[in-house]
Parts: structure tokens; sequence; C-alpha cells
């Protein structure tokens, strides 16, 4: 596995001490125990998601195995294995256990996987305190969404005088639709970039990388915009 | 024993329950009455009886007598409002007769008037708690102080943070809150471990939780959860009565409303009319009222199913809700267990068929446990995975979610979520705040709790000042505040201001909690009785057993097999009966014990020979004081209260054992 320079900066900051707490051994960054005497490691500071499952910073990922392999540290990591432990093993399993979880739910889902990834990598989505470009819409669209849009605002006059349209009602479910067909598209097209970024990562080719980063941010970005019109045309439609 | 035994709790609504790991299985503790059920009812007893006994609390069926002499001592359903606010209750105060103090402000803790004195929900479950606490100790003979407590899945934060106050007040530490569906998913797991996706529906008295669960060698893996905390068979009640108080007004013109007597009088006539139309077609409403007329109406059960539909169907929404956020359809579920007293109501059943389309797919929901008793063993399954362990719970482990989302106010009082619901708990969240004004060295945080946009509808839960930050320019210093929900589902939250390292004082105010302090200093109101309590308790106790086995040994001669006793043998047990006879009236624990132990040894052989000549049940290894039962002089009589509305209908379910 090849790391960019600022990742590999990131993890010598970390602020965990190389040797066991119990015994001594060293251990590395990403250990969740000791591989001398198997006690359980206060978590390093600077470890992803990835790294808790020994995973390479990939998008294309075996949810199967993933979820085997966070039963199997789940009975290792949770509360209930630490309950006559000392407090401080408490309180590193609570710790360790959480991130666990958050790192299991955050991997298992594509969208959030690749969220977090794009995160790691430096890019910020819009509810992270990026730009909000989901508000923008993406040019092709353009036509669509301003006919969607006088199609919405007739449906709340309707719906606030009583009447009913039913041609509206079923030019609306046509407008979903399209868009529903939009979104499997673009998740096809995602799988794609996944496999390019998966290559580029083997390749450690970093240019390449970039490319393939800023292609997956704008594809998030017209995503997260038709998911919020499916999701007016939803409110529209059940009122 | 070098280890105490944890015990597992299911605090419910209506009734409570204790139960342990005896070896392998899991098992009920039963009260001093012999029941298994304790009703969740405190009543407090004036304190002019005597000062020893001032503030006294009486838990469970013997709590029931005052319920008809003096109402107002007499508190149930408490569970309804812990970790609630007054502006939560209003629905529940227009049904149930709570005394509220009057003082009461919103974001106010809630307290109840009894007498003079008041109680917060806390200390009133802290009274069911201890009982059953105490159930535990007389029953090992040991003292208990570890406790796994259940809850309803859909409980927030407040809610589960008061059950823990409870457990503390009690002596009583809480290693685990554990949901109530999950728990019943434990107890049956148990038995039956093979791999696939389980609903456990649990309709309670006053809650209903619906979890959906993934089965995995071993691990309970909770896919979903919902739910709604103010629905349950007491609401089944509540519509019967009305009913009645409709009937009695027109008919007779009187409105008994306002009349906490009859309105009990009522209640518990409609328990006994609904526990019947499980089992018949129709049954009589029979009610005595005060004032001696009488109220009587036939009910159908084809017109109590209609009656109960709005209620049922209120189920409905979350079942729909936990199956698409498990992401799932109701084809896919496995099995389904039903929990809860109303899961014996057949409506509900035939409900539960057609929700999960169990009936086309050849499949029955699961009873084999009683609904009433598998979240109190379920809860023993957890104390047993968090204590030793034993062979059967080695593998288990169970991944709960949080079943509400949390969420930070944010400019406009819009949520912005930081946990999601359905999260595997313990989940965590990091977030970073600024400061917006130059030098500013505090910021506010408000957390709430809920799926609403806007923070006004949300559950408040707690704001954090978070103090001490260097001063500096405005939006310059970055404070990292970490969330963390714990296995409990109870929030914790640390804060750091990144810039200069330092940690970030969070002072916490709770929205309905209770601080440390006020929880520490109810403890010690309870603690003042609790050791001696304990001592009475069982002196009590062993002179009861001493007075068994000596009426017992007084009526030995009568028998044959007394004859067949050796002289020596004879003089003996005479002696030993002298010594205990005189010891009963004094006050020394250890020495009772002793001597009653010790003539029940003597007589063993008498108890044998007596059992021998007795009809033909092999009884083997008797000894007389199981024998003085069959010689008729059993103890205590159970109070009467409890069996009323828990009797299981018949043909409907197995005891657990």
């Amino acid at each position: 596995m090849n790391q960019s320079a600022d990742v590999v900066a990131t993890i010598t900051e970390s602020d965990r001490s190389a040797a066991c707490p119990f015994c001594g051994s060293p251990t590395e960054e990403a250990d969740l125990f000791c591989g001398a005497c198997g006690r359980l490691l206060p978590l390093a500071s600077g470890i992803s998601y990835f790294d808790v499952f020994a995973l390479p910073r990939k998008l294309k990922l075996d949810v199967q195995a993933l979820e085997r392999e966070f039963y199997r540290l789940s009975r290792r990591l949770h509360p209930d294995a630490y309950a006559r432990a000392s407090q401080q093993e408490q309180d590193w399993s609570l710790a360790n256990s959480s991130f666990l979880n958050d790192a299991y739910r955050t991997l298992k889902d594509p969208i959030k996987r690749t969220e977090y990834l794009l995160k790691l990598e430096g890019i910020l989505s819009a509810d992270e305190g990026g730009t909000k470009k989901e508000d923008r819409v993406p040019p092709d669209m353009l036509e669509e969404v301003f006919e969607l849009n006088m199609q919405l605002d007739e449906m709340r006059m309707n719906r606030k005088t009583g009447e009913d349209d039913p041609q509206l009602h079923m030019d609306l479910l046509a407008a979903k639709t399209s868009f529903d067909d939009q979104l499997k598209a673009d998740n096809a097209n995602l799988e794609l970039l996944w496999e390019k970024w998966d290559a580029s990562v083997d390749n450690a080719d970093d240019p390449r990388k970039h490319a393939i980063k800023a292609e997956i941010a704008a594809l998030l970005d017209r995503r997260r915009y038709i998911r919020n019109l499916v999701n007016s045309v939803d409110e529209a439609l059940e009122g | 024993m070098s280890e105490q035994r944890v015990i597992g709790i299911d605090l419910g609504t209506t009734n409570s329950l204790v139960a342990f790991m005896a070896g392998e299985q899991p098992v009920v503790i039963p009260g001093e009455d012999g029941l298994l059920l304790v009703p969740s009812v405190v009543a407090i007893p004036p304190a002019d009886i005597g000062a020893a006994s001032a503030q006294r609390a009486i838990v469970g069926n013997g709590a029931a007598k005052y319920l008809a002499s003096s109402p107002d001592r007499v508190i149930y359903s408490a569970k309804r409002l812990m970790g609630r606010g007054i502006e939560d209750i209003q629905e529940e105060l227009k049904l149930f007769p709570f005394h509220l103090a009057e003082d009461i402000q919103p974001g106010e803790v809630l307290r109840l008037r009894v007498g003079d004195s008041e109680y917060t929900p806390s200390e009133i479950s802290a009274f069911v708690l201890r009982q059953l606490k105490q159930n535990a100790e007389r029953y090992f003979g040991a003292a208990v102080s570890k406790a796994v407590i259940t809850v309803p899945a859909y409980f927030n934060d407040a809610q589960r943070q008061a059950t823990k106050d409870a457990g503390r007040m009690a002596g009583l530490e809480v290693l685990r809150l554990v949901n109530e569906p999950t728990a019943a998913a434990l107890a049956y797991g148990l038995d039956r471990q093979h791999d696939g996706i389980v609903a456990v529906y649990d309709l309670g008295g006053g809650t209903f939780d619906i979890s959906i669960l993934k089965l995995h060698e071993g691990i309970f893996e909770v896919m979903a959860t919902n739910g709604d905390t103010h629905l349950g068979g007491d609401d089944i009640d509540n519509l019967l009565i009305a009913i009645a108080l409709d009937d009695i007004h027109g008919d007779r013109g009187i409105d008994l409303r306002g009349n906490a007597e009859a309105v009990q009088a009522i209640r518990k006539a409609v328990i006994e009319a609904k526990i019947a139309l499980s089992a018949d077609h129709f049954t009589l409403l029979n009610v005595e009222l005060p004032g001696g007329f009488k109220y009587q109406r036939k009910i159908e059960r084809a017109q109590f199913e209609s009656l109960i539909q709005p209620v049922l169907d209120r189920t409905t929404a979350p079942c729909k809700r936990a199956l698409k956020d498990a992401g799932i359809t109701a084809a896919e579920i496995d099995e389904v267990v039903l929990v809860g007293g109303s899961t014996r109501i057949p409506k509900v059943r035939s409900m539960v068929e057609e929700l999960f389309d169990l009936g086309a797919r050849g499949k029955k929901p699961h009873t084999e446990l009683n609904p009433d008793e598998v979240v109190a063993l379920g809860a023993a399954v957890q104390a047993n995975i968090l204590s030793s362990g034993s062979i059967a719970t080695e593998s288990m482990l169970l991944l709960d979610v949080t079943p509400l989302s949390l969420g930070i106010e944010a400019l406009g009082g819009v949520v912005a979520k930081v946990i999601q619901r359905n999260s595997t708990i313990p989940a965590s969240a990091t977030e970073h705040f600024t400061t917006g004004v130059e030098g500013q060295t505090n910021v506010a945080i408000h957390v709430v709790q809920g799926e609403r946009e806007l923070a006004k509808d949300c559950r408040s839960l707690a704001r954090f000042d978070l103090k001490g930050i260097p001063p500096m320019s405005a939006g310059l210093p970055r404070i990292e505040v970490k969330f963390l929900i714990d296995a409990n589902g109870i929030l914790q939250v640390s804060a750091r201001e990144q810039r200069s390292g330092k940690q970030a004082e969070i002072e916490v105010k709770p929205t309905y909690g209770l601080t440390d302090e006020q929880v520490e200093s109810m403890i010690l109101e309870s603690f003042d009785y609790a050791e001696s309590d304990i001592e009475q308790r069982q002196l009590i106790e062993a002179k009861n057993e001493a007075n068994t086995i000596l009426a017992a040994v007084d009526k030995a001669p009568l028998h044959a097999a007394w004859k067949q006793l050796s002289n020596e043998e004879r003089t003996r047990i005479g002696l030993l009966r002298d010594e205990l006879a005189v010891l009963k009236d004094g006050e020394d624990l250890k020495l009772l014990r002793g001597a009653t132990e010790a003539l029940d040894k003597a007589t063993h052989r008498f108890a044998e020979l007596m059992m021998d000549s007795a009809v033909s049940t092999a009884l083997q290894g008797k000894t007389m004081e199981s024998a003085g039962e069959s010689l008729g002089e059993a103890p205590n009589a159970p109070h009467p209260f409890a069996a009323a509305e828990f009797k299981p209908a018949a043909g409907h379910d197995s005891q657990p054992q």
C-alpha cells in the first residue's frame, strides 16, 4: 500500500507512545491489541476508519468480509468484555468500540465510504464546511429543474386550495422516475470511478489520484442534488 | 462465594421482576409472597404511625390495600414520568391520578406529592428497585449490589439517566441498561441459536417498542428500533374506563371522573374484563361502585376489538419505520417474538401476523416464553454476560443502537444531526466549534434528541457551557467537542481547545435530570434505614421460618412415623424444639438461624419416614421444613392484588421452565 505525503504527516503527529502500557513491547500505530501480551491498547489519534479494519484506502470493498471483521473485532473491543476490567481499560474499550462502530457504519455504506475517503484526502463535502455545491444546478439539468420547480409550485398551490390535478400528479411521478434513473446511472458511474481510484492507488499515481478525486466529488454533488429533488417530489406527492 | 451475583431487573410500568442465571438458565426470583410479578406500586403510609417507620415505603401487592383506603398515598405507573417535564405529561395527567407538586416549572424534574413529602419519579422507582434487590438478597441469603436494568428501547437520554439514578438510589450499581425488546431476544436466543432476522414486538403496560435484530453466531445486532413511549395496555384500559364513566353519567347522571376511588374500582374491573376477553368471546364488566350501586355491561370480543383498533393501529407506523431503517421488507423477517402482557390479546397477535406477513409464509409469532417474564429473563442473561459468564452465554454479544438522533442546535434553531438514529452503540461524533466575538471565553451548546428539523420540536437533553477558552480573536479558537453515546444509550461529552491543547471545562445542565449532588442526597435518605431494614426483614423471616417448623414438630407425634423414631431421636428433637421456642422471641438472628437449622436436621429422618408412608409420591430428601407445608402449615398467603391482571389467559403460554 502506498500513501501520499500528507497522510504520512498526520500519522507521525500521533501522540501515542509506541510501547504497550502493560508489557512494554513495541506496538504499531494501528494496533488495537498488543502483539505480545494481547491486551487492549488505547486508540492512536491519527488512525482512520480504514486502519481499524487494516484496509487500504480503496473504495471497492467486500462488505461481507467487512461484516465478519466487524463482528470479530466487536467481540474483543465491546465494553461487555471489559465489565470487570480496570477503569482505564473500560474507558479505552468505550473509545475503541465506538470508533469501530463509527468506522463500520461509514465503510459499509458506499456513499458514506466515498465521502469519508474524500474527507481523508482533503476534500470537504458541503456539510463539512465546504462550498454548498449541491445548491448549484448541474448545467445539463437546467431545463428539467426549471420545469420541475414550476410543477412543484403548482402542486403546493393546489394542495392549499384543495384542488386535484391528475395530469400534474402524473407529471411529477414521471419526473421522479426520470430522477431515479439518473441516480442509478450515477451509481454505476461512481463504481467506475471507484475502480479508477483503486487502480491509481495501486500505481501510486498521485496526479491521477487528484484528478479522480475531483471527478468523484463532482459526481457526489450531482447525486446529492438529485436526491434533494427526489425528496421534494416525494414531499409534494405525499403532501 | 467470592463474587456477588449480578441480578437482571425488568422495571416495568405495571409490574417489575428480578431474575438471575441459575447455572445455564435464567430464573425469575419470587417475592416473599411467592409471586414472581411485583406490581410497580408504591404506598407511603402517613409518618405518624411511629417515628421509626416514618417514610417507609410499601411496594408491590402490599401497597395495593392502600389503593382503596388512601389512594392519595399510593403511586403507580411512575415509569411514565421518568425523565419527563411537566409539559410532556399533560395527556398522562388527564388519565392518571398523579398528585404533582404545584410549583413545578417547565424544564424541571417532576415531583410527586404524598402527604407533606415530595418524591421524584426516580425515588419512587428506587423503592421498587430496592424491593426487588431485597427479594434477591432474601433468595440468595447474600447481599446484592450490582444489576442490569431494562428500559424501553425508545427511551431517550433523560429517561435512561433517570432509571440509572433510581438504581443508584436503591443501592445498586447499574452495570448496564438494556433495551427491553433486545433483552427478550437474548432470552429467546439462549435456547435456539440459529442465524436470521428477528423482529421483537413489545407492547407493554405503558410503552411500545419494535426492534429488528440480525442474529449471527451469537451476535445480536440490532438493525433498527422504533416505538412510542406513550402507548400501551394502559391506553386500552383508559378507553374502557371512559366508556364506563360515560355510561354511568348517562344512566345515573353522576359524574365520577374526579372520584379517584370510583375510577380505581372501574380500572380494576376493566382490566379483569380485558383479560377475560383474551380467552372468551364475551364478558361482563362488573363494578361495585362506592355508594353501593353496581355498574354492569356486557362486552363482546368483536366490540372490544373495534374499540381498541385505533390503539393497535398506532403500532403500525413504528413497525414500518423500523423496517425501512433496517433496509428490509416484512417478508425478510424470519421470526417475530411477542413481548408484554398486551400481546396476549388475540387481535394483537393476528395484527402482527398480518403486519409481518407471517400467515402467508406458514409462520406464527413466538410466544413460548411468558411475555410478562421474558424481559427479566433476558436481563439476567445480560447480567451473566457482564459477570463471570457461563457456557450458555459465552459466545453471546449484544450490539444495540441508539433509538433517536442526537443533534446540536445551530443558527436559527435548526438541528444539525451529529449521531443518526439506529447507530450501533457505543457511538461517537466529533464536532468543532469556535467563537464569534473577540476574546470570547465560553461557548454555549444546546444538545437535543429527536428526528425533527427544529430544535424546539426535539427533546432538549442538556445545555453545555464550554468555559475557559483562552481569549483569542473571533473565529480563531478551535474547540473540539466529542459526543459519545455509551453502551447504555447515555450521552457523555468532552471538549478540548485544540490550539492551546487545553481541556475545556464543561458545565452540564441536564434539562430534566438530577445533579449528582441531588442523587447523592436521595441515596442517603433511603440509606438511613436500608441497612436496618435488611436486618429487620431477615429477623422477621427467620422467625416465620422458626414458627413454621415448630408448628410442624408439635404435630409430629400425631403421625405414625413418629413411633418409628428411636427414643434418643425423639428426645433430641424435643430439646432442640424447646431451645428454638425460646430463641424465636429473641433478637439474635444468628442463634435463631442456627437453632432452626439444627431442628430441621434433627427431623430429617422423621420427614423421610413420613414421606415414605404418605401416598406413593417419592419425595425423598425432604426435611421437616418443607414437609410442614404438606401438614397444612404453609405460611403467609399471597396477597390478592397481582393475580387479577396478570393471570395468564388459559392456553396462551407455557411457563419458562
